[in-house]
């Protein structure tokens, strides 16, 4: 059986480690949402080089490991672990929720960016007053199981000692030299979080499925 | 010209040679995971599909529990946590081991909703000329399906290929592990070994990711 006296007595670290994983996926979860809306326009603007620019992005960040983005912002640059940790998970899903915005764009009919500009808006009133609020609707979902990935990528802090509660769990299995049960623990609190997330991504994506 | 000396520090045959093998781990262990998942997966998926009662309940429960956990947990579990309780793998074994668990819950789900994308009216099909569920199944669904699985399949690989990146916490010796090893010597080395790293994965995974565009676009 599993020894409860484990979570009991460590319950501290548990939730210290809860909260920053949290706040961590929440900030990265912000961050790469406006990077990544920035990066869709970048790709969809009518002008070439930055077209070419958010493209390069895209396609490098998508194709290398999060870990190493991670490694490289700790080791690069002047940050502690959370801090790198989060700059690195902001800079991996920005690619990704890029290309969910870039979708969600795509699907919004190219007779609306017409019938805008023709009342005399500009392209970027146009793309912000009246592409993007349609196009955010499809985009919700995939954003969710962004979230998802981030809350679970988070764990990557722990590598950069970020604090986070796959850190705390490395911590408390050290201290207590009990590993099996301590990171069954540190299972069930990301659980906790991913699993609500995902049956409410779930029903997200059936909702529009069925408004379609 | 200062800051292109670590540069030609670093890039030397040796080191090619030493990051070479291992990305030759790198794609060993990822390799051996996808067959290894691609079967288990295949299993469940079918299983789930045909919705055997218990059995897929069952497995629903465990493949949704593995999907919402971090890779990285799954890992350290398989490596630190198993020991305790009698079972121990050396490090290439358990990297593999770890792999094959998460890569087989993605997967099954992948092969699950390819098997679902097939029109219904084909099991009645294929019943009604006589074949039992297994045959129909076997030569009328799980073909066409296939055909719809490969392009997520190889995109799930290009996700295996960067996941194994995780094994650098047991010390795999991948080719992440083996930079660290050498920006390891000087602090200067750091930025040219992840140029170098980052290009490597980066020019595997991206023609990947054109073969598994093609195929899609082939498919549509």
């Amino acid at each position: 059986m599993l020894d409860f006296s484990i979570l009991t007595t460590n319950m501290d670290s548990f939730l210290e480690g809860l909260k920053i994983t949290i706040i961590a996926s929440l900030i990265a979860l912000l961050g790469s949402f406006i990077l990544g809306t920035l990066l869709a326009v970048m790709r969809i603007a009518p002008f070439k080089p930055l077209n070419w620019l958010g493209t390069a992005y895209v396609e490098f960040i998508r194709n290398i490991p999060v870990l190493v983005i991670v490694f490289f912002a700790y080791l690069a640059g002047n940050f502690g672990g959370m801090t790198a940790g989060t700059i690195g998970l902001t800079i991996y899903t920005a690619a990704f929720i890029a290309e969910a915005i870039r979708a969600g764009i795509m699907s919004v009919p190219r007779g609306q960016m017409e019938a805008a500009r023709s009342t005399g808006l500009t392209y970027g009133q146009a793309m912000r007053m009246v592409i993007l609020p349609q196009a955010i609707k499809i985009v919700i979902p995939p954003l969710g199981n962004q979230f998802i990935n981030l809350v679970k990528n988070s764990s990557l802090l722990a590598v950069v000692a970020g604090g986070d509660l796959m850190y705390q769990g490395d911590l408390i299995s050290a201290k207590t030299y009990v590993t099996f049960d301590t990171y069954v623990f540190v299972a069930l609190f990301y659980l906790i979080l991913t699993i609500p997330l995902s049956l409410g991504v779930g029903y997200l994506e059936k909702r529009l499925a069925r408004s379609n | 010209m200062d800051f292109l000396a670590p540069f030609i520090e670093v890039y030397t045959p040796e080191h090619f040679k030493f990051l070479l093998e291992g990305f030759g781990v790198t794609l060993k262990v990822a390799a051996i995971s996808i067959v290894l998942s691609f079967i288990i997966g295949g299993l469940i998926g079918t299983l789930r599909y045909a919705r055997i009662p218990v059995v897929s309940q069952l497995l629903a429960v465990i493949v949704e529990t593995i999907r919402n956990l971090p890779l990285l947990l799954i890992i350290f579990f398989t490596y630190f946590a198993l020991p305790e309780i009698g079972i121990e793998m050396e490090i290439t074994t358990a990297a593999i081991a770890a792999l094959t668990v998460f890569e087989s819950a993605m997967l099954s789900e992948i092969i699950r909703s390819g098997l679902n994308s097939i029109e219904k009216g084909q099991i009645e099909a294929g019943r009604a000329s006589g074949l039992n569920y297994i045959q129909t199944l076997r030569f009328i669904i799980m073909p066409q399906a296939l055909r719809r699985m490969v392009p997520p399949i190889v995109s799930q690989f290009i996700s295996l290929l960067k996941d194994t990146s995780l094994a650098v916490v047991i010390a795999l010796p991948d080719l992440l592990h083996n930079g660290q090893i050498i920006y390891a010597q000087k602090g200067s080395y750091v930025i040219p070994v992840f140029v170098i790293v980052a290009l490597m994965y980066f020019i595997v995974n991206y023609a990947l990711s054109l073969v598994a565009r093609r195929l899609e676009l082939k498919q549509a």
